[in-house]
């Protein structure tokens, strides 16, 4: 570790010595997980680099854009419009909740039966053993769910939160309501930032957002082929670098990846046998080191083709329709948008097993693993639809309900080794 | 010959098969696993070996077998015993699982119990420590209950506190015995119901020697269940069959 890192993260007062102890976990787990992989795309060595040194360069980034008065945004889901933070000038990042190396600690003060996200996120500010929280100027949560909701209330008493009331229902009142709240975040970040939206900027925020949206769907487009070009376990890392990265950097870097991976289709050349089962993971996100399940399912010979989540298709399925001009159209435009993300939290929420079948189809999968984190209580209810839809799809299901600890290994590897072996047939 | 190890979390199950002559053994599993396996598998000379339980990809690489899931192998040992077997439930020492299967006794639907050790062995055998019973007198005790007590919980060690203010209030240890187990065939009850049942219904693994869990399963799913002689080794039959039918198994 070199000494500028460490007087780095002296100077954010992170706990020095406990993330020691969480970069120490990292290393070989990412050893273990990723570089272990055989036949990689070279276009990963961009992503095992910034995982590599994963509290160091972009956390600089984005001391340095503090430092001559850019402010930095921190978010924990898809819902926050990043659009208008890049459009002030900010800094959008999405930050890390996928470790069970934070969870005793928000265990102190949070109930334990708590989701793992929830307490992993927590943990890391509790803990001060997370840059990107340190670095940051305002917290954006967001009432996707109580447990979420709740938390962000005493993380509030650590570091500035601001919360967005997302609707439950899909109603015009609602999006009503949510055209509300993006007005009112707008004024929030011209508060935070000094800095005035204007169409011309969050004009050009939609478009920097919507190339990288853009150059997702062509990675998700590329695993629909058999054999795979790329590891579910690869094309979950890069969509969870998406989340905290430079937008315009992450966008070419996927392209890079892209054209790497359309000169393998061409070779036909796969990662994993053509006769791999393919798997379609489905529910809770996945917030990065988060690589359980992928782990798993990849390590018993399927290879994951698709994530229908919020670190998976639900991040940029949908683009912000390019309106021209008009800043109130386009914050209606932003607006609209985001309310076409098929979370769970809405009821009903049928668009959601309507996506599950057409991407299972689209995707050539043979079987469909749905994933909840335990206490996730939205998702774990959609389960008991998602699996009456697929079963009339004539799709098979495997209901998964896990947090982020290894315990569990044993039954999960069980399972999944008998679904494979189920679908094989 | 051909042979077919279950290596559970309690206990290390043999089957061989030598021109139609089957073969089976049981045996603790303690502390190394590997090495009881390595003593018992040490004098038979097979062909091939599939490995299947908690264990398996422990001593599969080590002793040069194929693994199978227990979910495939339970489902191949049951169908075999019982050709019109549709629906297996095993309990075993952590898991417990009921498992639908097809005509031809392919796996058509699984449920099992997620991380905790409720509704399995281990949560009988903890409880048993607490009411200070052999696990094997177990079932009887609770069948001489005289009355209906409820435990709630099923997470072990809310469970076991349970017991513990049962206790402090003066109630039998049978009465007791037999809400814990009735606590069990409620869980395995709900989990058959998602699953849809399927006669002939056949009851395996370590728990299906507990006549209590029997008698209540029984009731509870209102229909005669099959538990074969030798209802711990049926995972094993399975590993046996595969090893000497199959050419399907996951690396």
């Amino acid at each position: 570790m070199s000494n500028e890192n460490i007087q780095m993260w002296t100077d954010l007062k992170i706990d020095l010595k406990s993330h020691d102890l969480l970069l120490n976990a990292l290393g070989p787990a990412f050893q273990d997980i990723y570089l272990s992989q055989k036949n990689r795309p070279a276009g990963m060595a961009f992503y095992d680099f910034v995982v590599g040194d994963i509290h160091g360069i972009r956390v600089k980034e984005l001391i340095q854009h503090a430092k001559n008065g850019g402010k930095v945004v921190a978010t924990y889901c898809v819902f926050v419009p990043e659009e208008l933070v890049w459009a002030a000038g900010g800094i959008p990042v999405g930050l890390c909740a996928g470790t069970q190396f934070s969870v005793p600690m928000a265990e102190t003060v949070l109930p334990r039966n708590t989701c793992a996200l929830i307490k992993s996120s927590f943990g890391f500010k509790l803990g001060r053993v997370c840059p990107y929280v340190q670095v940051s100027h305002l917290i954006v949560g967001e009432t996707t769910c109580d447990g979420k909701k709740k938390m962000f209330e005493i993380l509030n008493q650590y570091q500035p939160v601001y919360v967005m009331e997302v609707p439950n229902k899909k109603t015009e009142r609602s999006r009503n309501l949510w055209h509300g709240e993006v007005l009112a975040f707008k004024d929030v970040i011209e508060k935070l930032t000094g800095n005035k939206i204007t169409a011309e900027n969050l004009g050009q925020a939609i478009e920097l957002v919507n190339q990288r949206r853009l150059a997702l769907q062509r990675l998700y487009n590329l695993r629909k082929v058999s054999p795979v070009p790329i590891s579910g376990k690869d094309a979950l890392l890069a969509i969870q670098v998406s989340f905290y990265d430079d937008a315009k950097r992450d966008t070419q870097m996927l392209t890079a990846l892209c054209d790497e991976l359309d000169k393998r289709i061409a070779a036909g050349q796969g990662v994993a046998p053509a006769n791999a089962p393919r798997i379609l993971i489905s529910g809770s996100p996945m917030a990065i080191p988060n690589w359980k399940l992928h782990h798993l399912i990849e390590s018993s010979g399927a290879v994951v083709v698709c994530e229908e989540s919020c670190t998976g298709t639900r991040f940029f399925s949908e683009l912000v329709k390019p309106t021209q001009s008009n800043l109130d159209e386009q914050l209606k435009a932003v607006a609209d948008r985001y309310m076409n993300i098929h979370c769970a939290c809405f009821t009903p929420n049928d668009e959601r097993f309507d996506d599950v079948v057409r991407l299972a189809k689209e995707y050539q999968v043979d079987g469909v693993v749905h994933y909840n984190l335990q206490f996730c209580h939205t998702y774990a209810n959609e389960a008991i639809t998602m699996e009456k839809k697929l079963e009339d799809a004539g799709i098979p299901l495997l209901r998964i309900e896990t947090d982020y600890s290894d315990e569990d290994a044993g039954q999960l590897k069980t399972r999944i080794e008998a679904f494979l072996e189920m679908i094989k047939h | 010959m051909y042979a077919g190890l279950d290596v559970g979390s309690r206990t290390i199950k043999l089957v061989t098969v030598d021109q139609g002559i089957f073969e089976d053994c049981v045996i603790e599993t303690g502390v190394n696993p590997l090495l009881r396996c390595r003593q018992l598998i040490a004098s038979k000379n097979y062909e091939r070996l599939v490995v299947t339980g908690y264990g398996r990809h422990l001593v599969a690489p080590v002793l040069h077998g194929e693994v199978v899931s227990e979910i495939k192998a339970f489902a191949l040992g049951a169908h075999c015993l019982y050709p019109d077997c549709r629906t297996v439930i095993d309990i075993g020492g952590q898991d417990s699982k009921v498992i639908l299967l097809s005509d031809h006794g392919d796996v058509r639907k699984f449920e099992m119990n997620d991380r905790c050790a409720a509704g399995t062995g281990k949560f009988l055998e903890i409880m048993a420590r607490t009411l200070e019973v052999d696990l094997t007198e177990m079932g009887c005790l609770a069948l001489s209950a005289t009355r209906q007590l409820r435990i709630n919980s099923l997470c072990t060690v809310f469970a076991e506190s349970e017991v513990v203010s049962l206790i402090a209030r003066g109630a039998k240890t049978n009465d007791i015995a037999l809400g814990l187990h009735e606590a069990i065939a409620d869980r395995i009850t709900g989990m058959v119901r998602r699953i849809g049942l399927q006669p002939r219904v056949v009851f395996a693994g370590g728990g299906s020697l507990n006549q209590c869990l029997v008698t209540l399963l029984k009731q509870k799913l209102d229909l005669d269940l099959t538990v074969p002689s030798s209802p711990q080794i049926v995972g094993a039959l399975g590993a046996t069959i595969l090893a000497r039918d199959g050419n399907f198994v996951v690396s």
